[in-house]
């Protein structure tokens, strides 16, 4: 027996495959293809030739040879730059996760208590800087923090102080400008979890003696662990591999590893010696990316598994 | 959690919280209108560096390169953020989905330094092996723009189609409407204000990203944030006020429109659907 509907079967799985498989391939492609290359030619040796690194194989006298070159990873180890250079990115991208958890999570807190209408505009406000431009807003701190700047002038006028505060071109630059760019980050998936929450929940604790603070840190905290880990997440993985704020904010000696990268790339151009530095970087954030993952992962196929 | 309302602590946190996020942009835009050099000392009035902004044709025609990445950078990512959505919030498990869900969001949070490398290897490979892409230039920004905004688009999108109601799809069917009939005419409409939400932000990125786009382009292709960054870089300069003073207010803008359409688009559609229930 023939199936009428199988034309329009058909149609339908086409186009399923179609509406996936486009964006699939394309991320295949442009996503997960280059990560494999980078890690293909962090095995490479640097050359002076276009392109600036020798092939992995080669192909002579009937040999077909892999040669697999371990010096980009020795070098990491051997040379404390850049040891040091990891272990002050997680060092100082830690630090300001945890500020700004503790700056955001009460901004956070404070939407989510606010009438309804009001919530969406105070959102709004948390959001527009950030679709301002990036670069503009660290530029915004250069004036602030120069030793002329204005926040030592103030304080000199004040006469709270005697001489400039040094504040550019020091870790604590770092942070503010970190803490400052990523906030926003920290602040919306905690208010989308905490705008959630049933606020019976915190009226049966009172009415069972809870203090206020006492029903903060037993029912709404622990109730919001995800959007805290979501939020985290999203400032400290990409802060780890910041660029522009150690470049512009910090000084020589703030070592961070997205600015080794940038510098072994365009200065040294020594693209396998990047690449190795980009390997190991991604080796250190694989948990932390897969506890982001879960977490999104879990937002966004909510339906589907209902 | 709105029962308790908004204690004195909260407000202090909110007032607080506003006036770091808003008193740099605020100060930065005052000194644009400074008469002196120094963006530290106030000189008087003058909005001369406007002027000198809008006679810098390097930086001109870097807004002009931006503008146009950004905004096929944005369209693309919609395209493609959309299908994305769609198979992530309606096809129910499918084959590699895992590794689908995982490829949508991982952009999200990359380091953009990785990001940027990695593209570049890619396509610095296929133009040895292919000889595509030729040069490096506004074509390949514009992929790099395209594959990690489709991450945010897709998110957006989302969250969107898990909110809205599939009985109006199914209602639609019943009546008798085709398969593509429901999508552009229900769905699609449904959808709009998420759509423009994407396109919106992925706009925003592309014109904001300097770090990929400093990795994938090619000697004619340099953008905003570039010319911008190696300005900066030397020093502090009341034009770059005067450009972001502009940029904030053109984004204040764009927000506040779309947020508009947005409002009236959903009052629109509730006054329709009470009206179809009068019936």
């Amino acid at each position: 027996m023939t199936n009428p509907v199988r034309p329009a079967q058909f149609l339908k799985s086409f186009g399923r495959g179609l509406v996936s498989g486009i964006p699939y391939f394309w991320l295949l492609l442009f996503f997960v293809i280059p990560f494999v290359i980078v890690l293909k030619i962090s095995f490479a040796e640097s050359q002076i030739a276009q392109p600036p690194f020798t092939d992995l194989t080669s192909f002579a006298d009937d040999m077909l040879t892999i040669s697999l070159n371990l010096f980009n990873y020795i070098d990491l180890y051997e040379y404390d730059l850049y040891l040091d250079g990891y272990i002050s990115s997680v060092k100082i991208a830690g630090i300001s996760t945890i500020l700004c958890l503790l700056i955001g999570y009460p901004i956070a807190y404070a939407i989510a208590k606010l009438p309804p209408h009001a919530r969406n505009l105070a959102l709004m406000l948390v959001i527009l800087p950030s679709w301002t431009s990036f670069l503009i807003r660290i530029y915004a701190w250069i004036g602030l923090l120069k030793n002329n700047g204005l926040i030592n002038n103030a304080l000199l006028g004040l006469g709270l102080i005697d001489e400039p505060l040094v504040m550019l071109h020091t870790p604590i630059a770092v942070y503010i400008g970190i803490v400052y760019a990523y906030l926003p980050f920290m602040i919306l998936p905690i208010y989308t979890n905490l705008v959630k929450h049933d606020h019976t929940l915190l009226e049966a604790a009172s009415d069972l003696g809870a203090t206020p603070a006492a029903a903060f840190f037993k029912v709404t905290l622990p109730l919001s662990v995800s959007g805290i880990v979501a939020g985290s997440m999203l400032v400290f993985i990409p802060s780890v591999g910041e660029f522009v704020i150690p470049e512009l904010l910090g000084g020589p000696d703030t070592l961070m590893i997205g600015k080794l990268l940038w510098s072994e790339f365009f200065n040294a151009r020594n693209w396998p010696g990047a690449s190795a530095v980009a390997v190991v970087m991604l080796i250190m954030l694989i948990i932390p990316i897969t506890i982001f993952q879960r977490y999104q992962a879990k937002d966004l196929e909510a339906i589907a598994d209902d | 959690m709105t029962n308790a309302g908004i204690g004195r602590w909260s407000w202090m946190a909110l007032v607080s919280g506003f006036i770091f996020l808003y008193v740099p942009i605020f100060i930065l835009m005052f000194y644009s209108f400074n008469e002196s050099r120094l963006v530290t000392v106030w000189a008087g009035f003058s909005i001369k560096w406007y002027g000198e902004l809008f006679r810098d044709e390097q930086m001109m025609s870097a807004v002009w390169m931006s503008l146009k990445i950004a905004f096929l950078s944005a369209s693309m990512a919609v395209v493609l953020g959309t299908m994305a959505a769609i198979a992530m919030v309606r096809f129910g498990r499918f084959r590699g989905k895992t590794m689908f869900t995982g490829m949508i969001t991982a952009p999200l949070v990359m380091p953009e330094v990785i990001t940027g490398l990695s593209l570049l290897l890619l396509f610095v490979t296929l133009s040895q092996a292919l000889g595509w892409p030729a040069e490096r230039g506004s074509v390949t920004i514009w992929i790099a723009h395209t594959t990690f905004c489709m991450a945010y688009v897709a998110v957006v999108v989302s969250s969107r189609l898990r909110e809205f109601d599939r009985s109006l799809e199914e209602a639609a069917m019943d009546l008798g409407a085709s398969r593509l009939g429901v999508f552009f005419r229900i769905t699609l409409p449904i959808v709009a204000p998420a759509l423009l939400a994407g396109w919106l932000l992925a706009f925003t990125l592309s014109l904001d990203d300097l770090v990929i786009a400093s990795f994938v382009s090619g000697p004619g292709s340099t953008t905003l944030p570039m010319v911008v960054f190696s300005s900066v870089r030397l020093g502090v300069s009341p034009k770059i006020n005067a450009l972001a003073t502009l940029l904030v207010l053109a984004v204040s803008m764009a927000t506040f429109i779309a947020w508009w359409y947005m409002r009236r688009q959903e009052l629109i559609r509730q006054k329709e659907i009470q009206s179809a229930f009068n019936k």
